[in-house]
């Protein structure tokens, strides 16, 4: 309640159209929200899993690399999958993303930050498969 | 590693001196200052003259205290969108500077002349042209139209983080300052405006020519790239009651739509000239010849960023054609939502079609085919636009005043520049033109045609609500139709010599049969610069005469959005009551069932920002940052890196950046506004008024 915002009057709808400067506008969602939910807000519970789960998550492809447990050909695909679910466990532990109605902008945007950087590395994968192919045949690793 | 290549210029750099003076200078030296090149001398001493004249002036008019408090360290945006459009106008006049150039060089250098430019200095100016333009001239100009316009449209009283948007702009500066530095100290990148590796790399560039390239981009993009969250946050959270997504005038929708695009997109670059920062800086091979690199995964990532770009500059240019049609047609804009969903189409198609860029590197059929198709798919909702503003005009009582002249002009050019965009996405057609000057004509028709027409209508539009006062009409149809009839002039031979065969980028070419078009070509540039002029000239005058031109109303056109509901200027606050949004174009559904020009019964405190001079001392220091970078002054980057944080921080602690405007000074200047507004007819009269508590 100490930020300056308090100290006269609003209106409700103030809210909507008053500028907000980056640490007043936190502070101020900070406020809001402290009474009635906690969708910006992790528990210490939380953010506990969500360390351990990431420090497991880093540990097993780091052991898997320098134990050379697997065969390249498969161990990058482990790698891979292993990342993208560190991936989730980030957005869900400590960017607090969930299916809730308040989250809706949040997915949106997540949905098409997914999109864009799936079609960069499916469409650039594929292009560049195609360019190494036809135009740098002796630089192809050889069956 | 470093010999074979080396201009005269660096070779005595790195030998012969004490650590000390490696230490403080890195590999600055006094002859890196091409003192023997006229041409650059000339120029740089003009830009020296002229800034020195500039600080002279505001030293005699006593102004540096206006300029500080009010513009400087200014978090209105419509002051820092005013300052975005100033840099572009003013990188325009470099960029084009360099244009004639190379139009001077290509005329004289074809009939059996040599030309005046040495071949290094034209392969920077080409160089230097592109970034300018794109960079520097089109991305501030649409920017800063974005930054005035689109918060008054929403009925908001400024951006969401205004502090982050001074940091925008300042950052962005400082970009174009570097760029403008390596003119005199040093020398430019001669690779090209996206900088193709391996020519770029280290061991065929050793000079700090795209060291410049890669730390002015990488600065103004995190401009650029902050800028667009700023501005996406402002639309999603700031909007007034009532103004649902699908009430938003057109404008904001591409705004929308282009820093989505920009937040998407502005990450690829980054990372990408990080890369060859990392080639060129810490011996790395992403994109070397040996060591495993790989040159063609540089232009596969430059153009995942670069085509998206290319809808980031016209998709705000759509929103200004929209907004133009549609006021001075009278009519509501025709097909709204097929509007928006095509803006919205386009913001996702824009992002598989980057490789018609490179059809020719040899991907193969099946790559070529799916992203040829692609791009004719994009010009499907380009075209449903076309057709939306045809069907406005269509019936409407359409005024042909200064922006709707420069949207008619731009409807002709740009469905021309499409069609031959078309031509160019069929793979088969592209492996003849491609490199050639027929597509060098084809973006020039896009991007002129498209986003400078449209930056030009915008400020012709928008320049009274800024400033409270139009601009001047027949100065303004000289430059408009120089600029039309220049760019005709100027590119329909290079769409001739390009299917001729001519390729890009040649500084010297003996074939007496091109000459002709060449000379022809360079006619077109003067008759564009004489519509730069003009431009200027009708500025100037504007200013000079702006009593005459001045607007009392906040709404000379008759205009639909919420813009021109309040006064020209807009006050600091731009509302004194927030406005109540129920329909489209709000503001011409108030002035319908009079709601319009009635002065409410009291006033409240208005919450506002303070000014803070820490984004200007930030983006002014990065710049100091990236010379430091360039000349490998290490003590100098650091430095400037750690005050740029500390003043970060410093920030941080600043407790008194908010206040409340009374509502005895609101009253004040609304009164003040009312009283104008009686005097033109156009205010409810007698209701008695009091101030808030």
């Amino acid at each position: 309640m100490s930020t300056p915002n308090t100290a006269k009057p609003k209106t409700p709808k103030a809210l909507h159209t008053k500028p907000v400067d980056i640490d007043q506008s936190h502070a101020e969602v900070a406020h809001n929200d402290a009474h009635h939910d906690t969708a910006g807000h992790g528990t210490v519970k939380s953010y506990l899993i969500g360390f351990i789960l990431s420090v497991i998550l880093t540990a097993i492809p780091f052991g898997l690399t320098m134990a050379h447990m697997l065969p390249a050909s498969s161990l990058i695909p482990v790698v891979v999958a292993i990342g993208v679910v560190q991936i989730l466990v980030h957005l869900y532990f400590f960017l607090h993303m969930n299916t809730s109605s308040s989250q809706m902008w949040n997915n949106a945007a997540f949905v098409f930050t997914v999109l864009i950087v799936g079609i960069l590395i499916v469409g650039s994968l594929w292009v560049m498969y195609h360019l190494n192919t036809n135009m740098m045949p002796g630089m192809m690793p050889v069956e | 590693m470093l010999t074979h290549a080396e201009p005269a210029a660096h070779a005595a750099s790195t030998a012969d001196v004490s650590p000390l003076v490696a230490f403080l200078f890195g590999k600055l030296r006094l002859d890196s200052i091409p003192w023997h090149e006229p041409i650059i001398m000339i120029a740089g001493g003009g830009m020296v003259g002229a800034a020195v004249l500039v600080v002279a002036l505001i030293t005699y008019f006593k102004q540096w205290k206006y300029l500080w408090t009010e513009w400087l360290t200014s978090v209105d945006h419509k002051k820092i969108g005013a300052m975005y459009i100033i840099l572009a106008l003013i990188m325009l006049l470099r960029g084009f500077a360099d244009a004639l150039l190379m139009r001077t060089q290509q005329a004289l250098a074809s009939n059996g002349g040599a030309g005046y430019l040495p071949p290094d200095h034209f392969d920077q100016i080409f160089s230097a042209h592109g970034v300018i333009m794109i960079f520097f001239m089109a991305m501030p100009f649409v920017i800063g139209l974005m930054n005035v316009v689109m918060p008054l449209q929403i009925g908001a009283r400024d951006v969401a983080f205004p502090y982050l948007n001074s940091m925008s702009f300042w950052l962005t500066a400082a970009g174009a300052i570097l760029i403008n530095v390596s003119l005199v100290v040093g020398e430019f990148s001669h690779a090209g405006w996206l900088a193709y590796p391996p020519l770029s790399e280290i061991e065929f560039s050793p000079g700090v020519g795209t060291d410049y390239y890669i730390w002015a981009l990488q600065i103004s993009g995190l401009g650029t790239l902050l800028s667009g969250v700023n501005l996406i946050a402002t639309i999603f959270k700031m909007r007034a009651p009532g103004m649902t997504l699908m009430r938003m005038p057109v404008f904001t929708w591409t705004t929308l739509a282009a820093n989505m695009l920009i937040v998407a997109a502005f990450p690829i670059l980054t990372v990408t000239l990080a890369m060859l920062g990392a080639d060129r800086y810490l011996g790395m091979h992403f994109f070397t010849n040996d060591g495993g690199g790989n040159a063609m995964m540089y232009v596969n990532l430059i153009w995942a960023w670069g085509h998206p770009e290319v809808y980031i500059l016209v998709l705000p240019a759509f929103g200004i054609f929209s907004e133009v049609v549609a006021t001075f047609s009278r009519k509501r804009l025709f097909g709204y939502d097929a509007m928006v969903y095509a803006t919205l189409c386009i913001c996702v198609l824009s992002f598989i079609v980057w490789l018609h860029h490179f059809f020719t590197m040899g991907a193969g059929a099946n790559v070529n085919a799916f992203f040829g198709i692609a791009t004719m798919i994009i010009s499907i909702p380009t075209g449903v636009k076309i057709f939306n503003w045809l069907f406005t005009m269509y019936r409407g009582r359409v005024r042909l005043e200064l922006p709707m002249l420069w949207t008619l002009g731009f409807i002709i050019t740009f469905v021309i520049g499409g069609m031959t965009g078309v031509l160019l996405a069929v793979p088969g057609a592209d492996y003849v033109l491609h490199n050639s000057v027929f597509l060098i004509a084809h973006f020039h028709n896009v991007i002129i045609g498209g986003v400078v027409f449209g930056c030009i209508a915008g400020l012709n539009y928008w320049f009274p609500k800024a400033f409270g006062f139009k601009l001047h009409t027949g100065l303004g149809k000289v430059s408009f139709w120089c600029w039309l009839i220049g760019f005709w002039v100027a590119f329909l031979p290079l769409y001739a010599l390009g299917l001729m065969g001519m390729t890009r980028r040649l500084d010297f070419m003996n074939n007496p049969v091109w000459h002709v078009y060449l000379i022809v070509a360079l006619c077109g540039a003067l008759l564009i610069f004489v519509g730069i002029l003009a431009q200027i000239a009708q500025i100037v005058y504007s200013i000079w005469k702006r009593d005459e031109l001045r607007d009392l109303t906040g709404d000379p056109w008759d205009a639909r959005t919420l813009e021109w509901a309040t006064s020209s200027p807009p006050p600091f606050y731009n509302f004194a009551v927030v406005p109540k949004v129920g329909n489209h174009d709000a503001f011409w559904d108030a002035k319908q069932t009079g709601t319009a020009y009635v002065q409410p019964k009291s006033y409240e405190p208005i919450h506002m920002p303070h000014n803070t001079y820490s984004g200007f001392l930030i983006g002014i220091v990065s710049a100091g940052l990236g010379f430091g970078l360039v000349w490998h002054i290490w003590w100098m980057a650091g430095g400037a890196l750690l005050v740029m944080i500390g003043l970060g921080i410093a920030h941080t602690f600043n407790e008194n950046r908010d206040y409340y405007v009374p509502a005895e000074e609101v009253k004040a200047i609304e009164d003040a506004h009312f009283a104008n507004l009686k005097a033109a007819g156009l205010a409810k009269a007698g209701q008695p008024v009091k101030a808030g508590k």
